[in-house]
């Protein structure tokens, strides 16, 4: 038998080699945790994320529009499936996870943790929030672990179609009547710094990210990944005629990008510990579904039980 | 009522029929017992509300007065809405909202069945994908009624209750309004008559196996295909229809 160090240097040399980790392979308890903790967040984020987007679902204004965010709801739902299944290849089972989310202990992102109060909402969610998941998520598909990159590559395909059709959701609103522009205007105000804070805090302030880069679960850092989506988002919302909420947003030629102006950091904090404006109602949503689906799976696993029992006699 | 009144308004009934069910099941979306049947019938009300698109569509067309599938569906009032009255219902517990279901869904999948022989082609070819649809549909309804009938006695109890409540609004589906028999006579339409019978035959025999009974003499609640409904369906008309009522100018 090889000797912990042995095994380790294995691994090690797989990560400088750029081949990938499996579920068999050995791997550090660390590496392990970090993924389970980053894929289960990840999961419940998608999960999460039907709630504020389900919101509007029965109030879509167009019958199109309507069927175009049931299908989006539906793929979000689809990658929480993926990631759970990717994350119980580490040894942890759904249940498990869910338990640990409805218990507080698990997180999932901030974002979903504001409210979606106009159908602009779903728009600015499609085009900014999409969009900023796709630039944390499209280093992922290289990720080391290997059941984790394979549902990076799936879910991201589906991720750039949804901020293509958020960003078609403003566009409409933005060359619409003036109600409309202002609701597209009122929708970029609020969700342009909650979505800054996607990224995660800087990377001065950032503790895992230097283990992550370590193990290419991540290959660029926070400020990296922020500048990046500043720098493409501005130019979308000038095409459409919207203004982004910061004074003093301005083109820096000698870095090739925007200076800008950095999130609410406290805000950040407050909202991670639970004092968002929704962290309660989210939660609470997704118990009572959890809760009230309790004798509808009973009911399944009682008549698999005595079905199976009758199969096997006839 | 001439002819092309009659297609519209029958269209109307299949159209609005659809589209009102499947606000209902989308009402379940992200609130569901599970991901996976979350997404399931998630799935259903896409496809639901796809049928009822390509109905109203058509409707639209055949009326010819400028107006197109989200006028009629945004811009009609309770009283000028021509749904059964069973997918106005609310969706209740998973028992209610199932037992609604499959009523639907064997109903659903034996009228399209027989509507891919209309006469009308854009029916015909609206059926033939529906059905494919809908057999999947059913089949998901069935499989849940089996496992709430036969499954543990909170579920079993959860049926039947749910059973008896909406029995009630089935005999809607099989009587026809003016302009379905019209429709039947022009061989448009399937006969309703011909669908119960298949219907009554399907739903003895699943609760019949899931242990289920059918309720006796029941006085069957009609109205719906006349614009005469339950008190339901105004909320869930002013939940739908509030956006594009409020800013009536708007493009979206
Ligand atoms: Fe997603
Ligand atoms: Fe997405």
């Amino acid at each position: 038998m090889k000797s912990e160090k042995e095994l380790e240097e294995i691994f090690e040399k797989k990560l400088a080699n750029n081949e990938f980790i499996e579920p068999k392979d050995w791997m550090p308890e660390k590496y392990r945790h970090h993924l389970i903790r980053q894929i289960s967040q990840h999961a419940h984020s998608e999960v999460v994320g039907m709630l504020p987007e389900g919101n509007w679902i029965t109030r879509a204004p167009s019958l199109r529009a309507k069927l175009v965010l049931l299908a989006k709801v539906q793929d979000e739902g689809g990658h929480g499936l993926y990631l759970y299944s990717a994350a119980e290849t580490l040894g942890i089972s759904r249940d498990e996870m869910i338990e640990a989310l409805h218990a507080g202990k698990a997180k999932y992102s901030s974002i979903f943790n504001y409210p979606t109060l106009t159908w602009a909402d779903i728009g600015a969610i499609g085009w900014l929030v999409d969009g900023a998941a796709i630039m944390n998520q499209v280093m992922l598909q290289r990720t080391s672990y290997g059941p984790y990159s394979r549902a990076m590559i799936r879910i991201c395909k589906e991720e750039s179609f949804h901020q293509r059709q958020g960003y078609e959701i403003m566009m409409r609103l933005a060359l619409g009547t003036p109600e409309q522009k202002q609701m597209a205007q009122d929708a970029l105000n609020r969700w342009w710094y909650p979505t800054l804070m996607m990224f995660g805090p800087p990377d001065d302030q950032s503790p895992n990210t230097a283990d992550a880069v370590k193990w290419r679960i991540k290959r660029e850092t926070n400020d990296q990944l922020r500048q990046k989506f500043v720098n493409q988002t501005v130019p979308q919302a000038e095409f459409i005629g919207l203004k982004v909420p910061d004074p003093n947003l301005k083109w820096n030629e000698a870095k090739k990008g925007y200076d800008f102006t950095p999130p609410d950091w406290n805000e950040f904090w407050r909202v991670i510990k639970g004092d968002g404006p929704c962290n309660k109602e989210r939660l609470a949503a997704r118990i009572k579904a959890h809760e009230e689906g309790k004798w509808v799976r009973e009911a399944a696993a009682a008549y698999a039980q005595k079905h199976n029992k009758e199969m096997l006699v006839s | 009522m001439n002819f092309q009144e009659a297609l519209f308004k029958y269209l109307l009934i299949l159209g609005d029929t659809s589209l009102i069910l499947g606000q209902r099941l989308s009402e379940w979306t992200a609130h569901g017992p599970f991901l996976e049947e979350d997404l399931a019938l998630t799935n259903i009300a896409l496809d639901t509300i796809g049928h009822a698109k390509t109905l109203l569509e058509y409707a639209a067309k055949v009326e010819n007065k400028g107006r197109d599938e989200d006028a009629l569906a945004y811009f009609r009032n309770g009283r000028e809405y021509f749904n059964v009255k069973l997918v106005e219902q609310p969706n209740g517990n998973y028992a209610d909202t199932m037992v609604r279901q499959v009523f639907m869904d064997a109903f659903r999948y034996h009228y399209f069945k027989a509507l891919c022989n209309s006469k009308d082609e854009t029916l015909s070819a609206l059926a033939q994908k529906a059905v494919k649809e809908v057999s999947y549909h059913y089949r998901h309804s069935s499989w849940w009624i089996k496992r709430f009938g036969d499954g543990t006695e909170e579920s079993h109890h959860k049926a039947q209750n749910a059973i008896n409540n909406l029995w009630r609004f089935t005999g809607e589906l099989f009587t026809p309004d003016e302009s379905e028999k019209i429709m039947e006579e022009e061989n448009i339409a399937p006969s309703l008559q011909s669908i119960e019978y298949l219907w009554k035959e399907d739903i003895q025999n699943l609760f019949k196996e899931a242990t289920l009974s059918i309720p006796e003499n029941t006085y069957m609640q009609l109205g719906g295909k006349q614009g005469i409904h339950t008190e339901h369906l105004d909320y869930i008309l002013a939940e739908m229809q509030s956006l594009p009522r409020m800013y009536p100018d708007a493009k979206w």
